[in-house]
């Protein structure tokens, strides 16, 4: 689950203990140009594309990627970030706290928004960004792009760009970092 | 991170960390509220009742638009127009609205500690005091905050620069419940809090006040002051009979323009309304380049729904009981 929900789950005084690296820094860099390679490719000319991060985790990914099609289309996409608290469908069952304000400050009617997050998982996370997306304008097309899809999906969302599709239990959990992707458990302290 | 009190009842509920909590919850908010549609689902399903057994204008409906901005359902309950006018007592009013299923109650009340026994009647409901006679009004302290650190430049480094902040609460610090959680909010930051008043419109007792200092001349301390939070003389509470005429305090206490010339550039002024003009503050408040005034009304929405939401969107009081 992405950093951003494991703030919330993790009990009080629970650590994440890393098990196995799975990406190194590099390869998360060389994930990231891929991935903005077929951004590119997909959409011709990155006309009227926007890049939307989601709080936190997939911030730095949406900034990396937007980098790496300015070098390489010499495009300039906005970046914005979205933070998607007030759209989760488990309030009130479990701690739910924004972790930064959500700051896009464009229109995003008629444009092309790739939604940004590090670790795609239930699903849930991608079905409020979506609600929440509509308050800043109507979206010709909505994609997605994650560092990981760790599978257990409970909703029928499908990424459009993946750094690494890796298997897991339900119980792990998975870490991306500006040093790599990590698999790991919470333990109690 | 330590987890957030059942209710609001008074500042002493909230430690510096819970405060920033609150400001940091209230940012995201501020954020809604400059959309073209200012509406979240956050608490869908949740109902908030109001009940106001003292007059409000501006308390009361920053807490109904906060509580609809997050979809809740609201209630607005008139003590005047209420079975209390056939005899019901305060519990059986309130054990009935939680019967209702009502998720969250915000009561005001002339008489201190009346939220605090309301919070001791219910089970499933959370409790936020807007106002309890002259003993706390902890939103109002919240909200002042916000808007001096949004002054300060906001986020975690303006809640760092409270530390040593030199602040003046000038007026009926007697008779107010807003300068008794301001006094405790601002301590909980580490600024230095000056009271100014007249002395007979001190509290009998300072002892138990986080205060650095207290003085009878508004003169002295503007110069030195970050902010000048202004109070309204409370007439309603019998503040008239403490001071010889209410221009003897405007010529001794009022914020004039010719005193608001004496502050640092950078002073912010604040007032928790209603202001009566040419009383504690100049006729003419766009005379005060320093007021935010305004933005502290606006600004109590955002920090009202983060309040909402942190009592009600955490998944113990009024979620806890439908799982």
């Amino acid at each position: 689950m992405a950093e951003r929900e494991r703030s919330h789950t993790r009990p009080r005084g629970a650590v994440f203990v890393p098990r196995a690296q799975v990406m190194s820094a590099t390869d998360v860099h060389r994930a990231v140009t891929r991935m903005a390679h077929e951004i590119a490719e997909r959409n011709r000319g990155l006309d009227r594309v926007v890049l939307v991060g989601l709080q936190t985790g997939g911030v730095s990914i949406a900034e990396q990627l937007a980098a790496t099609l300015a070098e390489v289309e010499g495009a300039t996409i906005p970046v914005g970030t979205l933070d998607v608290a007030f759209y989760r469908d488990d309030i009130g069952l479990r701690p739910v706290l924004p972790e930064a304000a959500t700051d896009i400050g464009f229109d995003l009617t008629g444009t092309t928004v790739v939604l940004v997050d590090d670790v795609l998982f239930t699903g849930r996370t991608i079905r409020a960004a979506l609600n929440a997306l509509g308050e800043y304008g109507r979206a010709q097309v909505v994609e997605l792009a994650v560092m990981v899809d760790r599978g257990h999906r409970e909703l029928p969302i499908r990424p459009d760009y993946v750094g690494k599709n890796l298997p897991t239990r339900r119980d792990e959990m998975v870490d991306v970092s500006a040093d790599g992707v990590s698999l790991g458990e919470l333990m109690s302290k | 991170m330590s987890p957030f009190p059942p209710n609001l009842l008074s500042m002493d509920d909230l430690d510096a960390e819970g405060i920033a909590q609150v400001l940091e919850v209230a940012d995201s908010f501020v954020e809604v509220g400059r959309r073209a549609n200012p509406k979240v689902p956050a608490l869908r399903g949740r109902t908030v009742a109001t009940l106001f057994f003292e007059d409000s204008t501006r308390t009361r409906m920053s807490f109904e638009t906060a509580a609809k901005r997050m979809s809740a359902d609201v209630l607005s309950f008139a003590a005047g127009s209420s079975s209390l006018k056939k005899g019901e007592s305060l519990r059986d009013t309130v054990e009935t609205i939680e019967a209702i299923g009502i998720d969250a109650v915000i009561i005001r009340h002339a008489s201190s500690g009346v939220p605090a026994r309301v919070a001791g009647w219910v089970d499933h409901c959370a409790v936020i005091n807007a106002g309890d006679g002259w003993h706390q009004h902890p939103t109002q302290a919240l909200l002042d905050l916000y808007t001096v650190r949004q002054s300060l430049g906001g986020g975690d480094e303006g809640i760092a620069r409270f530390e040593g902040l030199q602040v003046a609460i000038v007026g009926d610090i007697r008779h107010s419940r807003v300068a008794r959680s301001q006094v405790t909010a601002y301590a909980a930051l580490g600024a230095d809090v000056t009271l100014v008043a007249p002395a007979t419109l001190l509290p009998p007792s300072l002892e138990g006040w986080p205060v650095t200092s207290v003085s009878h001349r508004l003169d002295d301390v503007l110069e030195k002051s970050d902010v000048v939070s202004l109070l309204r003389v409370q007439s309603e509470r019998g503040s008239g009979a403490f001071v010889p005429s209410l221009r003897e305090y405007t010529a001794g206490f009022g914020l004039t323009a010719r005193r608001a010339a004496m502050l640092q550039p950078d002073a912010v002024i604040l007032h928790p309304g209603p202001i009566v003009r040419g009383v504690e503050i100049a006729s003419d408040v766009a005379e005060l380049p320093g007021s935010l005034i305004t933005e502290q009304v606006s600004n109590g929405v955002a920090v009202r729904m983060a309040v909402l939401f942190l009592l009600l969107g955490q998944g113990s009081v009024g979620g806890a009981h439908r799982d």
